[in-house]
């Protein structure tokens, strides 16, 4: 078990230049660890061959939970608790809940959805980030080359390839994990 | 880029006409057979029948018969023969049954193809004002759907001249004075509609030539038509000189015709449907025919798109042009679907009888029920299940299933917007209805066919080309 990880560092400040630098990268061979940047770049993802996000399957499923939760809610009070008549209506109209099983459905949605984006993320208040440069929250991108997944590649290949691919500087940095 | 201008090709002609044909049958057959096809519940069915049978003889006789309960189910389901008693029982029942029905379809149709016309310069216009750029590759499909006005136009003048008694109660000169010639109570005197006599008669008296109706329906038509011609006058131009100057000036007849549409599509809603339940009005209406036909508009611009991607042309739309296509879809069918339930819980929970009969006769009508439960599921959950995913958008297997279900499904909102209010409790649905449907949207089709092949498919120096190109998402 190592506690720190090395880390080479090509910083780009065009977002062109890092797709293709991207492309050239992992096509050399090298498994990028991860690509920080200040901005969402379009097409990073397929670049990086990432998988789709499963964000929406959750969004769903959270929304059918809001849906059946308004629903048993509004049975179990005005149908079984505490029946009301309401406007002539009968005690559990249903109509009458869809406005509220809708409002459910929505924000069960998307509290959820951010929710398990947090969870997904590790994102979280006394969470400490690493942080690889402090300029990706300024203006310029980042790709991350962890070394010790690369050990097949030698650093010497990868400090030429970030330089060729159009790298404004490429950096060493190790970092407590 | 093999194929850069529609080819309207013989056999395809061939195949619509046969269409047309068959369309051509059914109406024949549901003439002959009024009952219809799925309809088989014989009280109503006899009914018809033994009415025509009984024209030249004297009608008293027959309705003491079997289908006399029938007869009168028809009347309590209509709000508008409280003072229209003879408009049921008398004329209408007679020489009426199966050619009020052609008349109430003819409308139908007219109303809903009118709706895609319109829809398709309102795409057109809404992707310049909107300054879009995705756009750009399939913006002729919509152009072209707009070549249909004029003959919209003649279509609705006629049918309106023919039927317009049949569809439209209000039409009938009877209701507006409260005195007859000889100084006695009017019986068919309507006071609510008197007072509304002049929205459709001005400057004319209650009971005339609809002459403020007929001109909004004339001006709408004139103002559509000529902003359609200019911005399709000025497409054609772009193709042949270029420059972004073209550009700039469809944005601008774009804009003045989203501003005009705003209003007259409204109030067009409101003349040409709202008004056959001439005592009910919703204030959601306008909004509520809008939904349906962007929905349809947007339905069929699919189809027609991803047709002809698999015809070979457009090869330049891909799949993230369609997914667009898609979200449009899915978005806006729950949109109609927010519309036709603001318009319905409000209705039935306030519960006010002169405003709840109108779901009165779809919701709690044997005939009309079914109709109503297989709207929403058409038109809401078939859409929001089928279109949630990704993938279903980009698919050309689910966009064409699920456009040609939005198609039908609509035509059914129409259908239960206009037949309840017109044909009562007389209404079915049938080979009329579906060979009618089948001869207009043979003659849209055929329409819209025509005008695509006339210009290059796609526009040649539209500037942003470009940016269609790259759209990716």
């Amino acid at each position: 078990m190592s506690d720190s990880r090395n880390f080479v560092l090509g910083v780009f400040d065009d977002e062109d230049v890092l797709l293709s630098a991207v492309r050239k990268v992992r096509g050399a061979g090298v498994k990028i660890d991860e690509v920080y940047s200040p901005f969402p770049v379009h097409g990073l993802d397929e670049e990086l061959g990432y998988k789709r996000s499963r964000l929406p399957i959750a969004a769903f499923m959270f929304g059918i939970l809001g849906t059946s939760l308004a629903l048993t809610m509004q049975f179990w009070m005005l149908g079984v608790d505490w029946p009301m008549i309401i406007g002539g209506k009968d005690f559990t109209p249903l109509p009458d809940f869809i406005p509220v099983t809708f409002e459910l459905t929505v924000l069960l949605a998307a509290f959820g959805m951010v929710g398990t984006f947090f969870v997904s993320t590790d994102l979280k208040p006394w969470k400490d980030p690493k942080m690889l440069d402090l300029r990706i929250t300024d203006d310029k991108h980042v790709m991350a080359i962890d070394l010790g997944q690369n050990k097949s590649v030698d650093a010497q290949t990868i400090n030429s390839v970030l330089k060729d691919s159009g790298a404004i500087e490429v950096n060493d940095k190790e970092v407590e994990d | 880029m093999a194929k850069e201008r529609f080819e309207f090709t013989t056999g395809l002609k061939k195949k619509l006409y046969l269409v047309a044909i068959i369309g051509f049958v059914l109406l024949l057959v549901g003439a002959i057979f009024p009952g219809g096809g799925h309809e088989a519940e014989a009280g109503d069915h006899e009914g018809t029948e033994q009415h025509d049978a009984g024209t030249s003889d004297d009608h008293g006789t027959n309705a003491s018969d079997d289908h006399s309960g029938a007869d009168n189910d028809g009347h309590g389901g209509m709000i508008s023969d409280e003072s229209g008693e003879d408009h049921g029982a008398g004329e209408a029942d007679h020489g009426g049954g199966w050619l009020k029905r052609l008349g109430v379809n003819l409308w139908i149709n007219n109303v809903y193809f009118v709706g895609l016309g319109i829809i398709g310069i309102f795409f057109f216009a809404l992707q310049y004002a909107s300054q879009a750029g995705w756009s750009a590759y399939l913006l002729r499909v919509p152009l072209a759907m707009g070549s249909w006005l004029p003959y919209a136009f003649v279509l609705m003048i006629v049918t309106f001249m023919i039927f317009g008694h049949d569809i439209f109660h209000w039409t009938h000169s009877d209701l507006y004075n409260q005195f007859l010639a000889n100084g006695e109570l009017n019986p068919h005197y309507d006071a609510l509609i008197a007072g509304k006599s002049s929205y459709f008669f001005l400057p004319l008296e209650g009971g005339s030539f609809p002459l403020f109706f007929v001109l909004r329906m004339v001006v709408f038509f004139a103002v559509w038509f000529f902003l359609f011609k200019k911005i399709k006058s000025l497409a054609l131009a772009e193709d042949e000189l270029g420059g972004d100057s073209y550009w700039f000036k469809m944005r601008k007849f774009s804009a003045i015709f989203l501003v005009f549409f705003a209003v007259s599509s409204s109030v067009s809603a409101w003349d040409w449907i709202m008004s056959i339940d001439v005592h009910w009005f919703s204030t959601m209406f306008g909004w509520y025919v809008f939904a349906s036909w962007w929905v349809t508009g947007l339905a069929f611009i699919t189809l027609v798109t991803v047709l002809l991607k698999e015809a070979g042309y457009l090869s330049q739309v891909t799949s993230n042009h369609l997914h667009d296509l898609g979200k449009f879809i899915f978005a806006f069918s729950i949109f109609w679907t927010y519309v036709w339930f603001s318009q319905f819980l409000l209705i039935y929970y306030a519960n006010i009888p002169e405003e709840s009969v109108y779901f009165v006769e779809r919701l709690l009508s044997d005939k009309y029920a079914p109709f109503f439960f297989i709207n929403l599921i058409l038109n809401f959950i078939f859409p929001l299940l089928t279109f949630m995913t990704r993938d279903a958008k980009r698919l050309n297997v689910f966009l064409k299933i699920v456009c040609i279900v939005i198609l039908g499904g609509h035509w059914i909102d129409f259908y239960l917007m206009v037949t309840p209010g017109t044909l009562g409790e007389n209404g079915a649905f049938g080979f009329t209805e579906i060979g009618l449907f089948m001869i207009f949207g043979v003659a849209f089709l055929f329409v819209t066919l025509t005008a695509l092949s006339k210009s290059a498919l796609v526009a040649k120096n539209h500037p942003m080309l470009e940016e269609a190109k790259h759209h990716h998402i």
